[in-house]
């Protein structure tokens, strides 16, 4: 039997023709074994059809086994019809696993999704921190990402949040102090290709084998089956981004993208002046969502900058940017470093950003660090959520954890995970209320759980 | 005002008692912010107050935060229909989202913006009908980011803020300033909130609690309400502090574990 073939009604899918005595699990498997041969096939559909009073299982349980044992070839679009005798196609059941993305997405903008209170949404680039953040960053906002001299964790946050855009075709308009921003854009990561999420997807699969109780929290969320389609990269929200593939080059046209290098100019009446004309193309009229627009401003009062002791010039800049990109379709990430500014120009820099975040370097070979945490060896950084964008309502978003750990899976996809405390070893004789203890460590300022 | 729900901080406030006078007229209300915990709702519950169909409040918000339409979104949820208001001429809505003081010439420009701000605000006052004059509540968010549009130049906005003082005491209208704390908490002589806090006769504090950030309580409120002169001779200086919980339709407030 070859793959997408819809079989009449009363047939019987004959693998070896002997259907009726083979047991229906040994059918599923054998014609999977078949699909697996024609694994090129990029949507790979099946009908099997059976007779009731052979299949012995309910439909629902039966899509269960299907689901669990072959998720890699079925993913979600796998429709169970009872078909009746009298009759050519009762009315189709969705199968349970097939997830209901109904009025998530817009249809008519990429990349752009609705959000409550008349907010929308665009992906930050990471799929775990849009999670974080209820969807996304809002257009309209400012976001602002507090840098650690110690590491360049926020170029990853930057890395991602732009190739988000030029793969959606948003526009973008890039300004950092190095001497060549252009250049920048070659190390943009690209989507992650369709071989990799279906070899992912299986491994992840494989691994739910054995749950931990103690960690119970992390698979709560996979229990929704992993079946979104990362098919067509371009209608998707956010894509997954494989570091070590460089975004093609068709991406950085001079349209979509403008460079801006900020470390020759006198003061940022340049960049303001690029905002401006940016921001301008980007207006919104009520409610209609034209083409979203982002601008990545890196490491703002960097040292090498003139402008970089002017704390009024660059507290005004950021004012007016702020009220420029309100009334637009577009959404700014600021990184800068916090130590370089006085206490006082630090809060009033968090004030005025919507989504506050702050990256956070981890020192290797961290022994007190490697006893609290688990996973402690894959953890490249910390993100710590400080405020979360509240445009049009006055309800705070309060996050039940607000320190993520960044790791980088398979050494190429960036993910953000909730930290959790190693378990206490029993054997080496300490109590639960020294080593294991959260406020007993050395780090507990630096962390919060 | 007597048969709508009040809540602590309306109680605090002294809007417990009858509406006319308007119990907030010739007084300055100073809300103070950080971070973490964000002030913003306490002005909207009093924007809320003001525009109650009892009382015959005009307002005039200056607004240097957000737009008109963050404002209308969430009183809309709260039971205040803003559009409605600034038709009927009740709520006057200055946009100062892109106030600049050009810094061409270092010390004129920078206070021009703002005595220009002053001027508009007394020119509204004055052209209001005889009987709403009265009863002007003015309002303002925030006063961190005045100082950011008069480029640092915190003189101005002093002598700004003295002069919308002023008009507390010829118009008998009501000052309500909103500014962050913590931007000021790690200067050597942060004249600014100090003077403000001298000001104030109504001190609103919004704080994490010390445990940090939680779903069910969101922060605490210290009001401190600077002696009230009513009929009954002037009572003394008076302290509340409960905790908030911060909703889209309503903010509740309740004392420190009462809450169920």
């Amino acid at each position: 039997m070859k793959a997408a073939q819809t079989p009449h009604k009363k047939e019987v899918p004959c693998v070896f023709g002997r259907p009726p005595q083979l047991p229906i699990t040994k059918i599923i498997r054998l014609s999977a074994a078949l699909l697996a041969r024609h694994r090129r096939c990029s949507t790979p559909t099946a009908a099997l059809s059976l007779p009731p009073r052979v299949c012995s299982l309910r439909p629902e349980s039966l899509s269960c086994r299907l689901s669990t044992i072959y998720s890699w070839h079925f993913t979600g679009k796998t429709k169970l019809c009872s078909v009746d005798a009298a009759m050519a196609t009762t009315k189709p059941r969705l199968s349970s696993f097939s997830r209901n993305l109904s009025a998530v997405s817009s249809s008519q903008t990429p990349g752009v999704k609705c959000g409550p209170n008349g907010t929308m949404f665009v992906s930050s680039g990471i799929a775990d921190l849009d999670k974080i953040l209820g969807g996304g960053f809002p257009l309209g906002s400012l976001v602002m990402v507090m840098e650690d001299a110690e590491a360049p964790h926020h170029m990853l946050l930057l890395r991602n949040f732009m190739s988000q855009g030029l793969v959606h075709g948003q526009p973008l308009l890039y300004a950092s102090p190095s001497k060549d921003p252009r250049g920048f854009l070659g190390t943009l990561p690209s989507p992650a290709s369709l071989k990799h999420d279906k070899s992912r997807d299986r491994e992840s699969e494989q691994e739910k084998g054995l749950r931990i109780a103690w960690q119970y929290k992390k698979y709560m969320g996979e229990n929704q089956p992993n079946f979104d389609s990362h098919r067509d990269n371009k209608q998707d929200y956010c894509n997954e981004f494989d570091l070590r593939k460089p975004l093609e080059r068709h991406y950085f046209t001079r349209q979509r993208v403008n460079c801006v290098g900020i470390q020759d100019s006198k003061n940022l009446a340049a960049l303001q002046e690029h905002c401006a004309s940016f921001l301008a193309q980007h207006q919104r009229n009520d409610g209609s969502c034209a083409l979203a627009g982002r601008i990545a401003i890196q490491s703002l009062c960097a040292p090498q900058c003139e402008h970089s002791n002017m704390d009024w010039e660059m507290l005004s800049f950021i004012k007016s940017l702020k009220g420029m990109v309100r009334s637009s379709n577009a959404v700014v990430v600021i990184t800068f470093p916090p130590s370089l500014l006085s206490l006082s120009s630090t809060k009033r820099w968090q004030h005025m950003a919507d989504t506050l975040l702050s990256v956070a370097a981890i020192p290797d070979e961290d022994k007190e660090l490697a006893k609290l945490l688990s996973g402690y060896q894959d953890m490249v950084g910390l993100l710590n959520v400080h405020k979360v964008a509240r445009l049009n309502t006055q309800v705070p978003f309060i996050l039940e954890a607000t320190t993520f750990s960044i790791k980088l899976q398979k050494r190429r996809f960036l993910v953000l995970e909730c930290l959790n405390q190693a378990p206490v070893d029993g054997s080496s004789g300490s109590s639960y209320g020294t080593s294991g203890s959260c406020s007993g460590s050395s780090k507990a300022g630096t962390l919060d759980f | 005002m007597e048969n709508q729900n009040l809540n602590l901080l309306d109680r605090a406030l002294g809007l417990d008692g009858p509406s006319e006078p308007w119990p907030l007229s010739g007084r300055v209300v100073l809300i103070e912010d950080c971070v973490e915990t964000s002030g913003s709702f306490v002005l909207h519950q009093l924007v809320k107050r003001s525009l109650s169909p009892t009382s015959s409040n005009v307002i005039i918000f200056v607004a240097f935060a957000n737009p008109f339409s963050h404002y209308d979104r969430i009183l809309r949820k709260l039971g205040c229909n803003l559009v409605t208001q600034r038709d009927n001429k009740r709520f006057i809505f200055f946009d100062m989202l892109m106030l600049r003081c050009p810094d061409v010439d270092e010390g004129k420009s920078s206070e021009g913006g703002l005595v220009l701000l002053y001027e508009k605000i007394l020119k509204t006052i004055c052209g209001l009908p005889g009987d709403k004059k009265d009863y002007v509540t003015i309002m303002i968010d925030d006063i961190s980011l005045v100082e950011v549009a008069a480029n640092g130049g915190s003189d101005y906005v002093l002598d700004f803020l003295h002069y919308c003082h002023a008009l507390t005491s010829e118009f008998d209208c009501s000052l309500i300033t909103l500014n962050h704390e913590d931007i000021y908490s790690s200067m050597e002589r942060p004249t600014l909130i100090l003077q403000m806090e001298y000001l104030a006769d109504i001190l609103i504090k919004a704080e994490p609690l010390s445990t940090g950030l939680a779903t069910d309580v969101h922060g605490q409120l210290t009001v401190l309400n600077k002696g009230t002169s009513h009929r009954l001779g002037r009572s003394g200086n008076k302290i509340h502090n409960f905790h908030y919980k911060v909703k889209e339709n309503t903010v509740e407030y309740f004392y420190p574990g009462s809450r169920v």
